[in-house]
This record gives C-alpha cells, structure tokens and sequence, in this order.
C-alpha cells in the first residue's frame, strides 16, 4: 500500500526528456576523476541507442563549481552559460543534455532567473555579443544525462546482458542511490521524481533487477559543500557529512551505491578509503568498502562492457566484489593494463582490501 | 559606512532568496553545515531581515557566511519561500567587494580557491584540471589517483579519452579561441574584477599579518589560509 502511495507521487512529477539530437556538454569533475564515463555514455546513446548526440570541442566549464565557491559574479555564470546556449544554436541544436548536476542546477537557475526577469536575459544576450559576437537560442530541452538513461531503461534493459541480482542467492542486489543536492531540491519540478521521491536513479534500480535501499539519510548531502571540500582546512566538513550517510545506509547491507553526480560519487568512493585509512572502518562485511559506480558505468556494465575499459579500475573501492556477486567475467591480470597490454603496475595498497 | 542592506537588495539572489522569515528553524534541521559548524542559517536570514547594519557588517567580516556548503537543500523546504542559500551568495559578494572576507579565516580562503578553481578555468577552460590535483594537497584521491597521473597517457587512450589533443573528447585541449571567449566574459562581467579584489585586500592582508605572500601556491599566505582551521566544532 505505502509502495503504492510512493509509486503515485514519483509518478507525479514527469518531466519531458527529448527523444533525440542532443548537444552535449562535460563536466569539470566526472571528466577528470571518472575520464572514461562521458565516452562511455556517448557510446551508448550513438552505438546502443542509435541517437544523435554532440561532443563540442568548442565547449568548456559552466564556471558552477566557482559560482558556487563565492569567485564569480552571477553575470559571470550567466554569460558563459550564454555562451555555451550559443555554441549549441551555432551547431544546429535545440536539446542541451549537461553530464554534472551542478551544471544542471546552474543552467536551470539561469533559465528560471531569466523567465523571473526578462531585463536579466536581455543585459547577459548584450554582454555575450559584446565579449565574444555570439548569440543564442533558449534551449527547447534541458535535461541531465541521467535522465536520458532514465528515459531509455527499458531499451537498456532489453539489450543488457546481465542484470542487477545476485548469482549465487538469485535475490536483488541491494543498492543506495545518491541524487545530488542540485539535481531537483533547487527547482523540484526538473527533476524526475522531485526532490523527495527523485526517481531518475530509482527507476534504473528498479528496472534492471535490483532493489532500493531507503534509509534515512538518503536524502542528505553527499558533503562537497564547494569551498568546504576544496580547501584541505574545511575537508573534515565533506568527510563528516558523508560518513554519516554510510553510518545510516550500513545496516541496510548495500551491495552498491550508484550516483548522479560525479562530485557525489568522488567523495562516496573516496571518503571510504580515508575512514578506512584514519579509522578502519568499512562499510561491508569484508573490508573491502561498498563499490561506488555513476549511472552510465551501470549502464555500461549492463550492456556487457568490459569494466577495465569503462574505468571501473579508478575507483579507489574495488568493484571487483560487485562484479562476483553479479557473476560478472572479467580478467583480473588486465585490470591495470594498458590499451596494448602493457605494464602499467599497479595502485600502491591501502588499508581497503583489494582484488589487485 | 555603505548602506549594507540596500546593496544587498540590489543583488537578485536577495531579491529571490529574502522574503519574510517566521524563524521556524526547518532550514537549520536539515542544513548540513549547521551540523558541522557552529553554524545557524536560520540566524543568518533573520539577522539580514532586521536590516541592521551593524550587525551585518559583523556578518560580513564573520566566518559564519562562508561556512555554508551550498547544498541549497534550505530552498526546498522553508515554508516561506526563503533560500538561507541564496541570501549567503549575496553577502559573500558584499563581503569580497568591499575587502571584508580578509577579516575571517574562513573568508581568507577566497583567495586559494580563486588561485585554483578561478585560474584553472581561465587556463584550461573547465573549473578542474587533471594535472593540477595531486595527493599533497588532496590526499584523499588515494594511490589510485597517482597511478592514474603516473600512467596517465596509455591509460586514459584506453579509456576512450582525448588527453591532451585537439578535437573533441575527454581532457581535450580547450581552444585558444574558446579561452579567449572566456577571459573576456570575465573582463566584461565582473568576474576579473572580483579575482583583483580578491589578490588586492589579501594581499594587505599578508602585510597586515606579517605572512610571506607571493604569486601562486607556493608561498606562507596561501598555504596557511589553504591549510589552516581554529574553528571546528
Ligand atoms: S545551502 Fe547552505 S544554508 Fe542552505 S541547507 Fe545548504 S549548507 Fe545549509
Ligand atoms: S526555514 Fe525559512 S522561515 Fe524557517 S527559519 Fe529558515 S528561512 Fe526562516
């Protein structure tokens, strides 16, 4: 019945999510601390997909990660956004898809303050023309890049290779899914789901063979805090506010966490290692951390990809325990090869144990 | 001294963010820095809405602004449309415009933060950078991330990046023409502007303090401000 009741209200908040002929826009962080998941989703939605998407060389940063850090004037944000509205007009575009849930939230706050003030829209189309003789389009979609795997699931799913159960017990994976604060608690109505039952995530879980986890800070920061993580000083404020995340979801045994946002997934992969490190403390019964993976490398492995390939190796959490329970092939000597096999040894050993 | 609030009104964030506020405390319940830091941004809103200039020209010069994560969760939930969030941003931007953040030690911070993230956009066009993180200063990217660094050309070809060239792809070159496009957005819109001020009162600052201050990270200055805390709960 309560399932039920919350299946309702997910539902009540549908958002539309374009079909095709996306323009695509990286992010700072996923492309730097997780390189191989912006191909790996552009992959999938060109090769599995058959969708047309984007990449443009011209693109850079929406500066969110220092608008947010207090260095940036708001006009600052507004016009570089400006500018990459532009450069998606210039290349015959009208669906923006940004792979970072800051980006998302800085693009849907300019939008909502432009609708707010129309004289706003017409000073920044003036400051972009003048700094760089651009002009632009709204877009007519803006959508997360979660959300397009969320809107082609069951596509995914008739085409996935294996799914998220546990081989040996043949029961759900368990697994926690992490929104990210800017995804849909800024403009509720953007996201799937809203800001209380977002079910971008949810639905993947749920379609593809595992089982939520809700535990009661589910909900709560992953603790980037912006200049809270960047300055070693304030670290302890990240660390803090994502232990106790782990400190509520650990009794809920998960198999998995899965991310939208690739600073939520940097410190739920990393911050593991240094409670390890400073406490030793893990989160599974086994000493080796719950595995942190982003949507599109779940995706990824869904579809069969070779996880040496899909920078599955990167995470400071070993997957290698995921990939068992799901009975998963792999071969454990190419994990830390090169793209011709050759030796690249191997990550120096932490207190995490490790398939390596 | 400067009309403090009427400078704040003129910063849209304010004007969305500031409505009447009934003190109920939600936005503190759920705020993960006051869970951190002995910080209230219930008495932040409230101490704005009294439009007392003393006492925001105390918050100004406080570590209080600077202790919010921007997580933005007080947007969803306060039952009258008031975003603690917003109202920070705006007083962050008072705070660095009239050289007040060098008053506090979290608000000296500015400048680290304008040195990394600020630069790097301006020199590799995104906000991070790969050859710029290490595990001096971010320990926490683990050995992994310097096997990453170490093995970073055959490693990141076989994970489909684009490290380093022209073209389209994963740490790409940003064009000489794109970063140009971005220097002068920040030339135009306030951001140059906001990195001068941030350099210019830190570094009087340093004088101030008696700390060696000097262009980029090495130097006293910034690796005390980058390094240094006195006020965690
Ligand atoms: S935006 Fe700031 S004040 Fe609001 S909940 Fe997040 S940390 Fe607290
Ligand atoms: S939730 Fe809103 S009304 Fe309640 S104390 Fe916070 S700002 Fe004031």
């Amino acid at each position: 019945m309560i399932k039920e009741e919350v299946s309702k209200r997910w539902l009540a908040y549908q958002k539309e999510i374009a079909d095709d002929h996306y323009y695509f826009a990286r992010s700072c962080i996923r492309q730097n601390f997780f390189p191989a998941a912006e191909e790996l989703f552009l992959n999938i939605l060109k090769n599995e997909l058959h969708k047309d998407i984007f990449d443009d060389p011209q693109q850079t940063t929406c500066t969110g990660i220092a608008y947010h850090s207090g260095i940036v004037p708001m006009e600052t944000t507004m016009t570089v956004v400006a500018r990459q509205f532009a450069l998606m007009t210039e290349a015959g575009y009208e669906n923006f898809v940004c792979s970072c849930v800051t980006s998302f939230g800085i693009y849907t706050e300019v939008l909502e303050t432009w609708k707010h003030n129309p004289e706003l829209e017409i000073k920044i189309r003036k400051l972009l023309k003048e700094s760089t003789s651009k002009e632009f389009e709204i877009p007519k979609n803006l959508v997360h890049t979660s959300d397009i795997i969320f809107k082609f699931r069951k596509e995914i799913s008739a085409k996935a290779k294996y799914k998220l159960i546990n081989k040996e017990t043949g029961k759900p994976l368990n697994i926690v899914e992490h929104i990210g604060c800017h995804y849909a608690k800024i403009f509720p109505d953007k996201g799937v789901g809203g800001a209380e039952y977002p079910y971008v995530l949810a639905g993947l879980i749920d379609e593809w063979g595992g089982s939520q986890i809700d535990y009661p800070e589910r909900r709560h920061c992953c603790g980037f805090g912006f200049r809270q993580y960047l300055i070693k000083a304030n670290r302890g404020y990240s660390i803090a506010n994502t232990k106790r995340k782990f400190d509520s979801m650990k009794d809920y045994h998960p198999d998995l966490i899965i991310t939208n946002c690739p600073g939520c997934n940097f410190f739920m992969d990393r911050w593991q290692y240094v409670i390890s490190e400073m406490d030793g403390i893990t989160y599974d019964d086994k000493g080796y951390g719950i595995p942190v993976l982003t949507y599109e490398e779940l995706a990824g492995l869904m579809l069969g990809y070779n996880p040496w390939n899909i920078g599955l190796q990167v995470h400071q959490v070993d997957v290698v325990p995921l990939l068992d329970k799901m009975g998963y092939p792999y071969i454990l000597e190419d994990k830390y090869k090169g793209i011709n096999g050759e030796d690249m040894g191997k990550p120096e050993k932490t207190s995490l144990n490790c398939c390596c | 001294m400067e009309n403090l609030y009427q400078k704040l009104t003129e910063d849209i964030r304010f004007v969305e963010g500031m409505n009447a506020c009934i003190n109920c405390g939600t936005c503190t319940a759920i705020c993960p820095a006051a869970q951190f830091y002995d910080y209230d941004p219930r008495m932040v809103v409230d101490t704005v809405q009294h439009k007392n200039d003393k006492e925001i020209e105390y918050l100004l010069k406080s570590d209080t602004i600077w202790q919010c994560g921007e997580c933005l969760s007080c947007k969803t939930r306060c039952p009258r449309n008031n975003v603690p969030g917003y109202i920070i941003q705006a007083l962050r931007a008072l705070s660095t415009e009239l050289g007040y953040f060098a008053e506090s030690e979290k608000g000296r911070q500015q400048l680290a933060l304008k040195r990394t993230i600020g630069e790097h956009i301006l020199k590799h066009g995104y906000c991070v950078y790969i050859d710029e993180v290490n595990t001096e200063m971010y320990p926490e990217q683990g050995p992994v991330w310097d096997w990453m660094q170490k093995n970073a050309t055959p490693l990141l070809k076989r994970l489909g990046a684009n490290y380093k060239q022209d073209g389209a792809g994963t740490l790409r070159n940003t064009s000489k023409e794109s970063l140009d496009d971005l220097q002068r957005i920040f030339d135009i819109t306030g951001a140059t502007e906001r990195f001068n001020k941030i350099e210019h009162y830190s570094k009087l600052k340093s004088e101030e303090l008696g700390i060696t201050f000097d262009e980029g990270l090495n130097n006293d200055y910034f690796k005390s401000i980058y390094n240094s805390k006195s006020d965690i709960i």
